[in-house]
């Protein structure tokens, strides 16, 4: 290990493992990436079902086999990792600051540096439901971990609370497994998780979904023995008379994941309310000069496809901050309107090259309605489509010609 | 005739199909954006299948995740899932590397990791 790295990556998961090596192919000569957990691979690792990668290598793989795919492409480069290692701060000089059993804590100097630290999972404290708190309760990302890498299974009644895809997958999971799953629940009147999963890990399996509730009670001294549902009003909240009780021994929660951004702070990288990611320019750099964001660390994606190509983007990026130095910019601010709740980058350099791709997410399921994008009042491109849901992250291409037809803000929303 | 509306799962984009089925022939496919769609249609008609995921045991105590390299028949997932789970494997075990053949009617247990 070096005390200076052109480039320090952050995050070994898809997001880092990507952005080192772009970065690297970009004419960076020296990277150095930092991992957590002992392994590369991030989250990929416990997800091993199948169905990533169909748009980048055109075949289904699992979790693990699309993170081994960008591990050997690492391999075959002159980039240095270190893994069991965590980043504790990175300071707006871009000091970053780490710990590992060989060398304690030490710092190492960066020219630029990638933030690639992926998503938590909201936690169930933050949910208000009565009764007690016994053992049984699990996010369903930590049920995943126990039931694919260590190989032990949390329970075997168990009810879902959340119908996002890592419910789903786990529902059907835990069923293969021999557990019985009697239901999952959801707050909202439709999943926000992919249409397949509800297909493939409920339906296949005969597992109702119950559209429209919510757990109120959770039963049981030491270990869960009982949960009680109910159904919700317009409002989202529980209607009298509806409850049902499920006698159940585990209860996973599967209720939304957000950036891990406590570096970015320390980095003094302002976030954006509506992602909890930073706000950045399409290159994904943050507004700390010099400091790159990409992955589910800057917006909860759904696909790890395009976690892998916004991570491109960024190691590109921050490659050519290192070879140029810092670009003067001309930025037009990309904003949501009607119907969509965020778009991303929030920052567009008037400057930059070639085409652009927005990501955003709706606010409601809709059908047959157009994406809009709009300067003002003139609208400069749209598209029409047949089905939308906040459950699947949409995407929209600028030409160059578009972009420099706008003058100071861009706006998309959906008009039906 | 006979409209079956079904849900592809063969990617995220999740399309909707109809499949128009007469005395048991399928007359129309419609709705799907691509021919994997097609085929997924065809299938899921007659005999719908889906590639198992999970994991198996290595010597060590270590889990191995684990795929069927095609579809297995879906009234068939609990049997296959029974025999999986029976299996005991060595290490190393290389990502791709076949665990066991024909684990079911066509389909062999390929490992989906490197696990030293
Ligand atoms: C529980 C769970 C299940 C998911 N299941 C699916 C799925 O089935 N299909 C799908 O397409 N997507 C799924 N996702 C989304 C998935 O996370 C993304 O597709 C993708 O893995 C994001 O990549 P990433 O590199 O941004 O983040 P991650 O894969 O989370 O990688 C981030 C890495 O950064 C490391 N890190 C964090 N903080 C530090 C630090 N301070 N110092 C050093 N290292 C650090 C972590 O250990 C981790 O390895 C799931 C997400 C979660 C949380
Ligand atoms: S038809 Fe093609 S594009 Fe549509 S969900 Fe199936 S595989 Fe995907």
């Amino acid at each position: 290990m070096k005390n200076s790295y052109e480039i320090v990556v952050i995050g070994g998961g898809p997001a880092g493992l990507a952005a080192a090596i772009a970065a690297y192919d970009n004419g960076a000569k020296s990277v150095l990436v930092l991992e957590r957990e002992e392994g590369l691979g991030g989250i990929l690792n416990q997800c091993i079902h199948n169905g990533f990668g169909l748009a980048r290598f055109k075949e289904s793989l699992s979790g693990p086999e699309y993170a081994e795919r960008f591990i050997a492409e690492l391999k075959k480069r002159e980039i240095e990792v270190l893994t069991g290692t965590t980043v504790l701060s990175v300071s707006p000089e871009k000091t970053v600051v780490a710990l590992n059993a060989e060398n304690g804590e030490f710092s190492v100097q960066a020219k630029a540096v990638i933030l690639a630290m992926g998503c938590r999972e909201r936690s169930k404290g933050a949910l208000n439901i009565a009764g007690t708190r016994p053992a049984g309760l699990f996010s369903a990302g930590a049920a995943q971990k126990f039931v694919n890498i260590k190989g032990y299974m949390p329970g075997q009644k168990v009810v879902i609370l959340g119908s996002g895809d890592i419910g789903l997958i786990m529902a059907r999971r835990m069923t293969l497994e021999g557990a019985k799953v009697l239901a999952v629940f959801d707050i909202m009147p439709y999943s926000s998780g992919l249409k397949r999963n509800v297909v493939q890990c409920l339906e296949d399996f005969g597992i109702p979904l119950y559209l429209n509730h919510t757990i109120v009670k959770i039963e049981g001294e030491e270990r869960v023995s009982a949960i009680v549902a109910a159904e919700v009003d317009e409002n989202r909240k529980p209607i009298a008379g509806t409850e049902k009780r499920f006698e159940c021994d585990t209860v996973l929660f599967s209720v939304g994941l957000i950036p891990e951004n406590e570096l970015s702070k320390s980095a003094g990288v302002p976030l954006s309310p509506l992602t909890k990611g930073a706000i950045v320019y399409q290159n994904r750099e943050t507004l700390v000069s010099g400091v790159f964001a990409c992955g589910n660390v800057l917006q909860v994606h759904d696909l790890v496809d395009f976690v892998s190509e916004e991570a491109e983007i960024a190691g590109k990026a921050a490659a050519e901050y290192v070879r140029f130095g810092e670009s003067e910019k001309e930025p037009i601010d990309c904003v949501n309107g009607g119907g969509v709740s965020y778009v991303l980058p929030q920052k567009i350099d008037k400057r930059a090259q070639g085409k652009i791709k927005l990501f955003f997410r709706v606010r409601e399921r809709a059908e047959n309605c157009s994406i809009v994008v709009r300067c003002g009042e003139e609208e400069i491109a749209r598209r029409k489509k047949r089905v939308v849901a906040p459950g699947e992250m949409e995407t929209f291409i600028l030409t160059e010609e578009q972009i420099k037809k706008a003058v100071k803000e861009i706006t998309v929303s959906l008009e039906k | 005739m006979e409209i079956k509306r079904l849900v592809c799962v063969e990617c995220p984009v999740g399309c909707e199909i109809e499949v128009a089925i007469e005395n048991g022939a399928i007359q129309s496919i419609k709705g799907n954006s691509c021919p994997r769609g097609y085929k997924y249609a065809q299938e899921e008609v007659i005999a719908p299948k889906r590639i198992v995921t999970t994991t198996v045991r290595a010597e060590n105590g270590k889990l191995v995740p684990v795929k069927t390299s095609g579809g297995v028949l879906k009234d068939e997932i609990f049997a296959v899932m029974e025999k999986i789970n029976a299996v005991r494997v060595k290490t190393p075990v290389l990502v791709g590397q076949t665990l066991v053949k024909e684990i079911a009617e066509g389909v062999d247990l390929v490992a989906t990791a490197t696990i030293g």
